[in-house]
């Protein structure tokens, strides 16, 4: 059991336990010792839920990375490789299989494809001549991982570039499927909410999976109340601003994936006195960042400027704590100091990493330019001057700062200024392509295809009127103690937390005319209940919303949903608000086309990674 | 936003609008070190091992236990089985049970990019296709899986059951079966037919598309190769924006592969002084504009005009504006200690020969960029007094050390405390200490403090 799991409003570790448990079926299927191959991208999403305890109760004695040429030597009955259904991977298992030693025990393979079995891979196995060496050829949909008690995520890092780039809306297929999962495990949502294009298309999914599953009536009671569809592209501002939340920024500098977060060694070397500098790590620094750790579920969600005091108040408490030592004089006394020891060391070694994090994070955001490039930002998001050429833009480009940084500035500005005069936008692409190199054609294309890059159209800037009715930009922040959302921004208040919160209060009927400017269809849907699953509902009692981002969430709007369930559970008893339990899918984007660019359509546009911040994807709960 | 200028004012000096300022920058990194400060003193108290212990992760954060540690652990690592010992050992701490920490929260193991959806991999699952389409979609967890039915396509024979089929799989939005049965079509249907099929399902056409770009990789090294290439393109219906830039592409890569010729030989000659003392680092071939310049101005400045390889030329050719061709010029001639070609950057004449001195970029910038790359203070000195800016002039003259500047400066503000605060930044004794000392006692001065 993942306790963690079980601290929000739904237990996540029912969802833990089913993946968990038709891991072990498949294992068992394949009777006696087994070795796993795996496909190294697998062992971070896998590890989230199971760890090798698990695999070892089944007879998994050796595991190894998918490499090219001979498996290294096993005394084992079974070979499973477990792989996405990627062609290139087929080619290194085939490679692994025909190079196995025939004079040695006779070995049964397998094969595990996650998420999808594939029919393509099949048949370049069978061309290879492997097909028939395997035994089990199946699929393992890990569709929804759970992340935290109030998180899910599809880690499926492409899905916004795939939906809207390359039309290709198989993520969103996945995540219809997930959502079924889920349905199957928690009892049907009754009402679904959505907005944007591919949000509908996965409630049509939804309802037709529905309706063509012939199967038993689900008996479930219903743990959800609503279910929230939100497409990425009806907010592509917040994912293009500086998350400035404590964990937001931590994302932003050093990226977190699968909840993990590679950190540069030197602030964590080992302190040992005497050791005089010698063996300093090298290697980076590796912690996994959820809410079992007390501390960091206590400032993961603060805006950073309020984390400093909160570390020094830890410090003081564990200083406190650790002198007690002084004052027990019995037996008794020094017995019961000493049965507090672990959690009190714990506690200094989570306070250590993050005071050690906390410092590097202020290293950044103390620095002129991080201060410069915020301003900007913030001018933008408050309305001013985005219909001119930025100079802090042009400086930037002029320096040659890197690339991404530059393309989410200008992106920024097209968003808040609902498309770029076509002068400044001829500006800054020819400034782009004469300092990056003309090859970024494709790049910015790419942006101009997925709308994060556009020329304004009828000479209309709907960003004022948006901002204002939603109430996006708020001059009062309060980053120690929050009053709003915003604070996850510094003063912008992101709008898809925005579109949540009003659906909860007072309902989208109220902001009509803004759901019209913003791309796609807004809708609701209703999945009727038999009458015996139909809640009763407590007076004051929250109702519980699941939302679902379609293309990635920043760690800043996590914090702000998280943010507002809280306040809606210490709120006012005739709150409706609910709390969700969203995942997103993975994050953004990749639209820096490092390669050599194409012009025409067969050629080959293979995209560089540059993806920016967002963060899994996430529920509210 | 319509504001006025009043406005705006009032907007930038209310303590609103304070874009990301640490509201009390001491207390906070004060906080900060009172923290650091607790939990170096309880170093001393504990013994370092036992964190580990508690952790129960290996240095990489790879939690013992987890999948990605074990990965090495069972490959039989003698590092990792040290590891091994050692929690075994820590196994036997009794006290680790009452953690609030679950075992398990330290089991989640390490992560690698990638991607991690199968759409490009061309994966199949026919399920949606068979008979029983409701397989695939019925929320079976647990139930074992397995019953898949791999259903040959050969069946759909006219071209109007294999449209229909497509549109299925579209309607699907499953990846891998439009991929499919593209795939099929593709090999069934004549490629007009397809096309003008395709033309009309966009949603088809695009998966097509990138399947084919997924097979039929194009990158082309050979800069011979490329150039003829990007030719072909010139020709091709684009905007006539995007035209434009992709005819300078080619012009610029055209040029490159002359200058590369060139240069390569004159630096095997060895006879050029700039490439004996400065060999080159790279091929300038497939580089920016940009970076392109910055060579040209780095090895062909004194160049005529008329030579591909000139800086001019280059400016002219490709529009390249004042500022972008200043900066450039600047930080190339810089970077060589030019100071020369540095003064005359910014020298302009008039009509009646009078010279001045004038940057499209701001002065400010020209110094910082003469810092960065360490020019002599003299020359600095020489810039800063250019700022026009009192307060800009002031701040670079103390940051570069231009003492003659800052004292200078003071003098003419008449600001006596300024001065009498510089004076304990310079050197106990030297020139510059004597010239403050005469200024603070001379009577002919009026300090307005």
């Amino acid at each position: 059991m993942a306790a963690h799991l079980s601290y929000g409003r739904v237990n996540l570790n029912v969802l833990r336990e089913a993946v968990r448990r038709e891991l072990r079926e498949f294992l068992d299927k394949c009777a006696g010792s087994k070795a796993i191959v795996w496909d190294e991208y697998l062992t971070g999403p896998f590890g989230l839920i199971a760890q090798y305890s698990l695999l070892k109760e089944h007879e998994v004695e050796k595991m190894f990375t998918l490499k090219g040429s001979r498996l290294p030597a096993a005394d084992v009955k079974n070979i499973i490789f477990f792989v996405r259904p990627r062609l290139e991977l087929m080619d290194i298992i085939a490679e692994n299989v025909l190079s196995e030693d025939r004079r040695g025990p006779a070995r049964d393979f397998h094969i595990l494809f996650v998420p999808r079995r594939s029919l393509l891979c099949e048949q370049r196995l069978k061309d290879l001549g492997v097909l028939g060496s395997f035994i089990h050829r199946e699929e393992y949909s890990l569709d929804l991982i759970p992340f935290d008690g109030d998180l899910l995520s599809m880690e499926s890092e492409g899905a916004f570039k795939e939906c809207y780039l390359e039309s290709d809306q198989t993520s969103l297929y996945h995540a219809a499927k997930g959502l079924m999962t889920l349905q199957a495990l928690y009892g049907t949502i009754p009402q679904i909410f959505g907005k944007g294009e591919c949000a509908r298309q996965v409630a049509n999914m939804m309802i037709r999976m529905k309706r063509e599953f012939t199967g038993s009536q689900n008996s479930i009671f219903p743990v959800f109340d609503n279910l929230l569809l939100l497409d990425r592209n009806v907010d592509l501002l917040s994912p293009l601003a500086t998350q400035l939340t404590y964990e937001g920024l931590i994302d932003e500098i050093y990226g977190i994936q699968n909840s993990y977060v590679k950190l540069p060694p030197e602030k964590f070397a080992p302190k040992k006195q005497g050791d005089g500098g010698k063996d300093l790590p090298t290697e980076a620094k590796k912690l996994q960042l959820n809410s079992a750790e007390e501390l960091y579920a206590e400032i993961r969600d603060k805006n950073f400027n309020a984390v400093g005091s909160v570390l020094s108040k830890k410090a003081k408490v564990i200083s406190a704590a650790f002198e007690e030592r002084h004052n027990a004089k019995t037996v008794g006394e020094i017995k019961q100091f000493v049965s507090q020891l672990p959690h009190m060391q714990a506690a200094r070694g989570s306070l250590a990493n993050h005071t050690s994090i906390a410092e590097l994070i202020k290293d950044v955001t103390t620095s002129e330019d991080f201060f410069d490039k915020l301003t900007v930002e913030q001018e933008f998001m408050s309305g001013i001057d985005t219909d001119k050429v930025n100079s802090y833009i042009e400086d930037c480009i002029a320096q040659k700062h890197p690339l991404i940084k530059v393309l989410r500035l200008v992106c920024l500005q097209s968003v808040c200024n609902s498309g770029l005069k076509q002068k400044v936008l001829d500006y800054y692409k020819r400034e782009i392509l004469q300092t990056y190199g003309y090859e970024h054609i494709l790049t910015l294309h790419n942006l101009e295809k997925a709308g994060l890059l556009k020329p304004q159209t009828g000479g209309r800037n709907n960003y004022p009127t948006i901002r204002k009715t939603l109430r996006l930009w708020m001059d009062d922040v309060n980053e120690q103690n929050p009053t709003d959302i915003s604070y996850v921004y510094s003063g912008y208040a992101p709008l898809s937390v925005r579109l949540a919160q009003l659906l909860s209060r007072p309902g989208w009927r109220s902001i009509e005319e803004v759901l019209r400017i913003l791309p796609g269809p807004h809708f609701e849907e209703r999945q009727p209940l038999p009458t015996g699953l139909q809640k009763k509902r407590q007076p004051g009692e929250n109702r519980v919303t699941l939302i679902f981002f379609l293309g990635g969430v920043t760690f800043a709007e996590i914090a702000a949903l998280r943010f507002l369930s809280q306040l809606e559970d210490g709120g006012s008893r005739a709150s409706r608000v609910g709390r969700c339990r969203p995942r997103p899918p993975s994050t953004c984007c990749s639209f820096c086309e490092s390669c050599w660019p194409s012009c025409s359509s067969a050629t080959r546009c293979s995209s560089g990674r540059c993806c920016w911040p967002v963060g899994p994807p996430t529920s509210w709960c | 936003m319509n504001r006025t200028k009043g406005d705006e004012e009032e907007y930038w000096n209310s303590s609103k609008f304070k874009a990301f300022t640490f509201d009390d920058e001491d207390d906070e990194l004060s906080q900060l070190k009172e923290s650091k400060r607790a939990v170096n003193s309880l170093r001393d108290f504990v013994d370092d091992d036992d964190e580990d212990d508690l952790e129960r992760v290996s240095w990489t954060g790879e939690p013992v236990g987890s999948i990605s540690w074990s990965i090495k652990e069972t490959a039989g690592n003698s590092g990792s089985s040290h590891e091994r010992e050692q929690l075994k050992n820590r196994n036997s701490f009794s006290t680790y049970a009452q953690l609030p920490k679950p075992a398990s929260t330290y089991s989640l193991s390490s992560f690698f990019r990638g991607r991690w959806y199968p759409s490009q991999s061309l994966a199949c699952s026919f399920a949606a296709l068979s008979d029983t389409p409701a397989k695939s979609y019925a929320p079976e967890l647990g139930r074992p899986k397995g019953e898949y039915r791999v259903c040959s396509l050969e069946r759909f024979r006219s071209l109007q059951d294999k449209i229909q089929l497509l549109e299925e799989a579209v309607s699907m939005h499953d990846g891998n079966v439009i991929t499919a049965v593209l795939i099929f079509l593709k090999r069934t249907l004549s490629k007009e037919i397809l096309f003008r099929e395709l033309e009309v399902r966009q949603v088809a056409l695009r998966h097509l598309i990138h399947f084919l770009k997924e097979i039929e990789h194009l990158n082309i090294q050979d800069p011979e190769k490329r150039k003829e290439f990007l030719k072909t393109c010139i020709g091709l219906p684009f905007s006539a924006e995007d035209s434009a830039h992709i005819q300078d592409h080619y012009t610029l890569l055209e040029r490159q592969i002359i200058i590369e010729a060139n240069d390569r030989h004159l630096e095997l000659a060895g006879q050029t002084e700039v490439f004996r003392k400065h060999p080159r680092k790279a091929s300038i071939l497939n580089m920016p504009l940009v970076t392109t310049l910055f060579y040209s101005c780095f090895y062909h400045y004194t160049e005529a005009e008329g030579t591909f390889s000139s800086p001019v030329n280059l400016k002219k050719t490709f529009k390249i504006p004042d500022k972008q061709y200043v900066l450039t010029a600047l930080a190339a001639r810089a970077k060589l200690r030019a100071w020369h070609d540095v003064d005359a950057l910014f020298t302009t004449k008039n009509w009646l020969g009078y010279t001045k001195k004038r940057a499209p970029i701001g002065f400010h910038r020209v110094v910082e960029i003469l810092h960065k790359n360490s020019a002599p203070v003299q020359v600095l000195q020489e810039y800063v007094n250019l700022v026009e800016d009192v307060d800009t002039k002031l701040n670079l003259a103390t940051k570069f050390k231009c003492h003659d500047v800052v004292i200078d400066t003071c003098r003419d503000l008449k600001d006596r405390q300024q001065l009498l605060a510089y004076r304990s930044k310079v050197d106990k004794g030297s020139a510059e200490e004597e010239k403050i000392d005469a200024l603070l006692n001379s009577s002919q001065i009026r300090w307005k403090n």
